[in-house]
């Protein structure tokens, strides 16, 4: 069927430079609707850059990118946020000393109706909405089971339940897509079992597409239903879990001409 | 013990000024972490706003109640102050935003040069009167014990524009958002806030409560001229420190603390044996003694960076 009009994300040769230095060179990849593809890479292969350039933190030098057959290329991060791609962050990015609660419903401003003077005012629209707000938010704090804990501080969480308000701080401003960047960092092997659960879970509860940044294989390997690999800028292989693992550039990528030299 | 207690409230109605000041430091360091040193002449500009404003309003022929014409008075240089802190901000700082914090720094010293300049070839150098606003008299008093009205409303005004600055921050959306931003403003952006929308926001409630200082400040000396806020704004930027820089609460304990300091010194010179002149030191010896030995302020937190 019409496959070029169903793509979710687009990105068609996007370059962007910091100075002299190319951070990512003519990369073309997109995403499907209802997808799950990694992105992967060495270390400093730029696959952060590629984040900061779909979220509009750093706009790219040249290419475009669409969403959902708009393009929004060069717009600003809180507008690409409304049009429906959140993303998670590999350090936590919390707002430390708000409360769960807060953290959440700071995501949920996005899509109220009642601005500045609303909230001075206090009508009956305003209570409204805050009142459906609460419920959404505990609503999704309880999914991910972290209802119980709203009114305090997020800091006082474990690192866990901290990547989970993310995700759940992140789902708060209704995405299509959901970008994680290394959820797996710093996790041991049963959370990361959890972790892997979690995101397919997420997929399907809540009908997104989700693009992962992360650099444990067994994840990566284990849930992508799509992989792209980069190394210095440039996309050198795509495919299923399988054909990456298979493919020779790949395995020079993670271990080096040599070795590939000698396996060959 | 009663003249221990007028220099209190001496202390505490300049206090609340330094306050009022304090707070547009804090909260745009709170969002941009750098400091606007052109904030102390927005406080100025607020007091010729409210000069002119009432002179306008006496030449109009309205009658109006006194307490009417303060507080439109009032209301007018809080707006004048609101627009030329936003406009500052989007004229000047904001084409900065991805630059180093000391190129802003040393341009929010050149828009205070301007600022104060400006005023001069505007407004003349020699200072003028201030009209009462507020009509100055005495509230009786415990033995010698003297209250003025003016002290008086200045601490209560101060103190509900407090207290408003409070619910903003803390119950509205746009205060959320505000939070958000200063907490981390990548990540704030990324979840949905304009921070654009939110900066500005800051800077015309900063500059709004520094134009109602400047107000103030006028009225209880009575007399304005453009350098006026060069002093003020230096002792309110270290109300901010004292307090601990980002800090709401902390700008509004550190405005009030170092006023009546500043006051109790003043009027103990002689049993200190401090010369009374020595009252603008007090503050900068302060600033030194906190930057020495607790540099995050009273009640400001070590910042410590995860990566």
């Amino acid at each position: 069927m019409e496959e070029a009009s169903v793509k979710l994300l687009e990105l068609t040769d996007v370059t962007i430079r910091f100075g002299g230095l190319v951070a990512v060179s003519g990369l073309t990849f997109h995403v499907n609707p209802g997808e799950l593809v990694g992105l992967i890479g060495p270390n400093g292969a730029g696959k952060t850059t590629v984040f900061n350039i779909i979220t509009g933190v750093c706009p790219p030098t040249s290419g475009s990118i669409v969403f959902s057959g708009v393009s929004v290329g060069g717009q600003r991060p809180y507008q690409i946020t409304a049009r429906g791609i959140s993303r998670t962050f590999q350090n936590i990015r919390l707002f430390s000393s708000l409360s769960i609660f807060d953290n959440v419903r700071t995501a949920f401003n996005l899509h109220l109706k009642n601005g500045f003077f609303g909230s001075v005012w206090r009508g009956g629209s305003f209570r409204t909405e805050e009142a459906e707000v609460r419920r959404e938010a505990l609503e999704l704090l309880e999914i991910f089971g972290l209802a119980a804990y709203a009114d305090l501080p997020c800091r006082s969480l474990s690192y866990g339940d901290q990547r989970r308000l993310e995700i759940v701080r992140a789902l708060a401003t209704r995405p299509k897509l959901l970008l994680l960047d290394e959820p797996a960092a710093g996790m041991n092997a049963t959370e990361k079992l959890e972790l892997m659960k979690l995101i397919q879970f997420t997929k399907e509860r809540f009908g997104l597409s989700v693009l992962l940044v992360e650099h444990d294989m067994k994840v990566v390997m284990g849930i992508c239903e799509r992989i792209a690999v980069i190394e210095y800028g440039r996309k050198i292989a795509e495919g299923t879990p399988a054909q990456i693992q298979k493919d020779a550039k790949v395995i020079a990528a993670y271990l080096g001409e040599e070795a590939s030299d000698a396996r060959s | 013990m009663n003249e221990f207690l007028q220099q209190l409230i001496n202390g505490i109605s300049l206090g609340s000024v330094y306050a009022l000041i304090a707070l547009g430091y804090t909260m745009v360091y709170g969002v941009l972490r750098f400091i606007n040193f052109a904030h102390g002449d927005v406080f100025m500009i607020g007091a010729f706003s409210a000069m002119f404003g009432h002179s306008l309003i006496k030449r109009s022929g309205l009658v109006m109640p006194d307490w009417l014409v303060a507080l439109v008075v009032l209301t007018l240089s809080m707006v004048v102050g609101a627009l030329l802190g936003t406009l500052i901000e989007k004229l000047a700082y904001k084409p900065l935003r991805e630059r180093p914090r000391l190129t802003v720094l040393i341009t929010a010293i050149g828009v205070s040069l301007l600022l104060e300049y400006v005023g001069q070839l505007v407004f003349g150098a020699a200072p003028r009167g201030f009209p009462s606003l507020i009509e100055s008299k005495s509230l009786g008093g415990f033995g010698s014990l003297q209250l003025s009205s003016v002290q008086i409303t200045v601490v209560l005004v101060s103190g509900g524009l407090l207290m408003g600055l409070r619910a903003i921050v803390m119950r509205t959306r746009m205060g959320l958002s505000m939070r958000a931003l200063s907490l981390n403003p990548t990540a704030a952006a990324l979840m949905g806030v304009n921070t654009n929308v939110v900066i500005s926001f800051t800077f015309g409630l900063g500059s709004a409560l520094a134009a109602a200082g400047g107000v103030f400040y006028a009225s209880l000396y009575q007399a304005i001229d453009p350098f006026m806020g060069v002093l003020p704004g230096m002792k309110a930027f270290i109300a901010a420190v004292l307090g601990g820089i980002g800090v709401l609460p902390g700008a509004a304990l550190g405005g009030v603390l170092l006023g009546v300091l500043e006051t109790l010194v003043v009027g103990y010179s002689k049993v200190l044996g401090i010369p009374s002149g020595f009252r603008d030191a007090v503050a900068f010896l302060i600033l030194i003694l906190i930057l020495l030995f607790k540099p995050t302020g009273l009640l400001g937190k070590a910042h410590r960076e995860k990566v």
